[in-house]
């Protein structure tokens, strides 16, 4: 194809013309189409994409790792509304809009109303990418919570920030536990590189026919977004095959499939048994999905988990994010004491690892849980998933809040005090709000022994 | 065991705190080693409180954000201390036991009583650096107060080399691939002119990093770890 007739094909999804844009004058077709080099992108499988392809390693930021995961994904269109950390990200995304990677692109008016968008979009069949952050996705949630039961394919990314007061845009990632009960598919990603490879695999594991569901995938704020890290991509001359939704499980709406059918047979309207009947399959066959997503994790990202020198194991530390990177140096921390300590990293939460933790935990005597935010949810999803299959005192801890940085002396103490049963001092939250009265000269010793 | 030292930098803003710690960061990873920095700060104005928090290490880092437990304190101006001009109060909090605290001064401060005793009862090794006499003595102006504490604590990790030093400074201030891509010849004298001023300036931010080097050498501080030109780091003690 010459550059003067790439010049002339600017095309929405369906192919038409699009009108917005003016037609470039004739006497400028010499000019560089400034979608040349997306219109020349090769379309390659995912295996191929995450397996085969040659990978190249470059030192950038989280934001600019979820624009390159967009860039080699065929995206269709994408729609947010600018929040702190997020906005870059998406900047960046209307730079590849620019560039004609994505198809199509906007502001929307708030969250509630880009989650409603990203809802029609998917509908109408084609694939969708968003982002948001903290008090973004706690507004957008009650579109977002509605995505899994519409059976709507799309991919989300949370860039985890402060919600509560006193109000903050640091990293605390206290959202993902409002995104938990959705019924969507989530990750958890450590870094750049996680951010990556997760944001790419979300998009082809949300369309597979027998799962269907939007996939949020989410990361610790500034942590991962603003800072650089290595990354390894394959070329961005390469995409994704496009979504077919042609093919889909769930027939695409259009002029044939007008929304008023769904309306017609809603079962909103009739407080009977079949309604609640509806409901009910409705939503078993939800989380059916979810689980069924488990065999395109393991296909895709090597597992929902990936556990580390748990052999002879004291203690095993499980986290999540950017609890994982400060759990990483905790190890070697406990490697100097002579502390045998091993990790398992938790790549996907829903659907949530149950049967791998309990097979991974059988022997385990002491678990250690840090997490970045206050109410300890994935200690809570581990103690749920293992009672009953392990014997392992869980310390839920320790937190850091707000978004602070996690010493990693904190991690290191708590399994200390795990193994020698000292009173810590980064106590689980059950033991501050509880009615246990705590020494302040027993718990003291932290910031002496460290 | 990896070699691994978490370093704080806490100074005031205009003494480039942010720019040496970069500096430093890159001379590590230049002789081999791996290094991550976190700068820290809030209004960017003369004088206001600012950190750095840099992490150097033989293997690989994956830890993240602020370092609130530091082997090593930089203190870049004795008002961090004397005014509490420091995001960490009091201006060592956290310091680990055994750990070391270079403070820019000539000759050993007056510290608070309380203070002193709790660093002695954590055995902090206090080096006093007069890191701002030494630039103005070698570079004629106190603006490489920085490079000084930089060549210090080079000698004190002992995770870098002069060699890595000076290809740090010179990409810092020329930019990679400035120097090697266009010779002076090539360039206008404009430029040229200006290239000069900046070959005089890392000429004498060199000389700077230099003899604070020679100065932590001198007083013993200097790592045990030799680290040669090839960024091996070898056990010479």
């Amino acid at each position: 194809m010459s550059e003067a007739l790439e010049a002339e094909v600017k095309t929405n999804p369906q192919g038409d013309p699009i009108t917005s844009t003016a037609a470039a004058p004739t006497t400028q077709v010499a000019k560089k189409d400034p979608h040349g080099e997306a219109k020349r992108q090769k379309v390659v499988s995912p295996e191929y994409m995450f397996f085969e392809a040659p990978r190249e390693r470059e030192f950038i930021t989280g934001s600019e790792c979820a624009k390159e995961a967009v860039r080699r994904s065929n995206v269709d269109l994408s729609v947010a509304y600018p929040i702190t950390p997020q906005s870059e990200t998406m900047q960046l995304i209307g730079v590849l809009y620019g560039e004609g990677y994505v198809k199509e692109y906007y502001r929307g008016e708030e969250e509630y109303g880009v989650m409603s968008a990203i809802a029609g979009a998917s509908r109408a069949g084609v694939r969708c990418f968003t982002a948001t952050a903290g008090p973004g996705t706690l507004r957008g949630i009650e579109p977002i919570a509605s995505w899994p039961g519409h059976r709507l394919p799309a991919v989300a990314m949370f860039t985890c920030r402060v919600v509560n007061a006193p109000l903050a845009i640091q990293p605390d990632n206290i959202e993902i536990t409002y995104l938990l009960n959705c019924g969507m598919i989530l990750f958890h990603s450590e870094n750049q590189q996680d951010l990556f490879d997760f944001l790419m695999k979300a998009f082809v594991i949300s369309e597979k026919n027998d799962v269907t569901l939007p996939v949020g995938v989410a990361c610790d704020g500034f942590f991962v977004t603003h800072a650089r890290g290595y990354c390894s991509m394959p070329d961005r001359g390469l995409k994704l095959p496009p979504r077919e939704a042609w093919r889909g499980a769930v027939p695409v709406l259009d002029a044939e499939n007008p929304p008023a059918r769904l309306s017609r047979d809603a079962p909103v309207q009739k407080s009977n048994f079949m309604a609640y009947n509806i409901h009910a399959v409705w939503q078993q066959e939800v989380w059916a999905a979810v689980e069924r997503s488990r065999k395109y994790i393991e296909l895709y990202m090597g597992g929902l988990v990936e556990a580390q020198n748990l052999e002879d194991a004291e203690v095993v530390l499980i986290a999540s994010g950017s609890a994982l990177a400060q759990s990483r140096e905790a190890l070697r921390l406990c490697k100097d004491k002579g502390i045998k300590a091993g990790l398992i990293k938790i790549r996907s939460l829903r659907p949530f690892p149950t049967a791998e933790l309990r097979k991974l935990c059988k022997n385990a005597k002491l678990i250690v849980v840090p997490e970045f935010n206050y109410v300890g949810w994935l200690a809570k999803e581990v103690a749920t998933a293992i009672f009953g299959y392990s014997k392992a005192k869980i310390i839920a801890g320790p937190h850091v809040y707000g978004g602070m940085s996690m010493p990693v002396e904190m991690i290191l103490d708590e399994i200390v005090c795990g193994l020698t049963g000292k009173k810590s001092s980064s106590v689980p939250s059950s033991d501050i709000m509880g009615a246990t009265e705590v020494d302040p000269a027993e718990v003291s010793h932290f910031l002496q022994n460290i | 065991m990896a070699v691994r030292f978490n370093i704080r930098m806490a100074g005031v803003g205009g003494q480039g705190v942010v720019t040496g710690s970069h500096i430093f960061s890159t001379a590590v990873i230049n002789a081999g080693g791996e290094s991550t920095i976190v700068p820290f700060y809030g209004s960017e104005k003369r004088m206001a409180p600012v950190e750095s928090y840099v992490r150097v290490s033989d293997e690989p880092i994956y830890e993240i954000g602020e370092i609130t437990f530091p082997h090593i304190l930089l203190i870049f101006h004795p008002q961090c201390i004397t005014h509490g001009k420091s995001y960490t109060n009091p201006w060592y909090f956290g310091l680990k036991k055994d750990g070391v605290a270079l403070i820019n001064n000539v000759g050993p401060m007056k510290l608070q009583t309380d203070h002193a005793q709790e660093l002695a009862d954590l055995n902090v090794k206090i080096y006093y650096l007069p890191a701002t006499k030494l630039s103005l003595e070698v570079a004629g102006i106190d603006l490489a107060t920085n490079m000084a504490m930089v060549g210090a604590i080079g000698a004190i990790t002992g995770l870098t080399n002069m060699e890595a030093l000076e290809q740090a400074v010179k990409d810092r201030f020329l930019g990679k691939g400035f120097v090697v891509s266009g010779g002076t010849a090539a360039l206008d004298s404009v430029v040229e002119r200006k290239f000069k001023k900046k070959a005089e300036l890392i000429g004498k931010n060199l000389a700077v990093v230099k003899a604070a080097w020679d100065f932590a050498e001198q007083n013993g501080w200097a790592a045990t770890q030799k680290t040669t030109s090839t960024g091996q780091a070898a056990a010479t003690a």
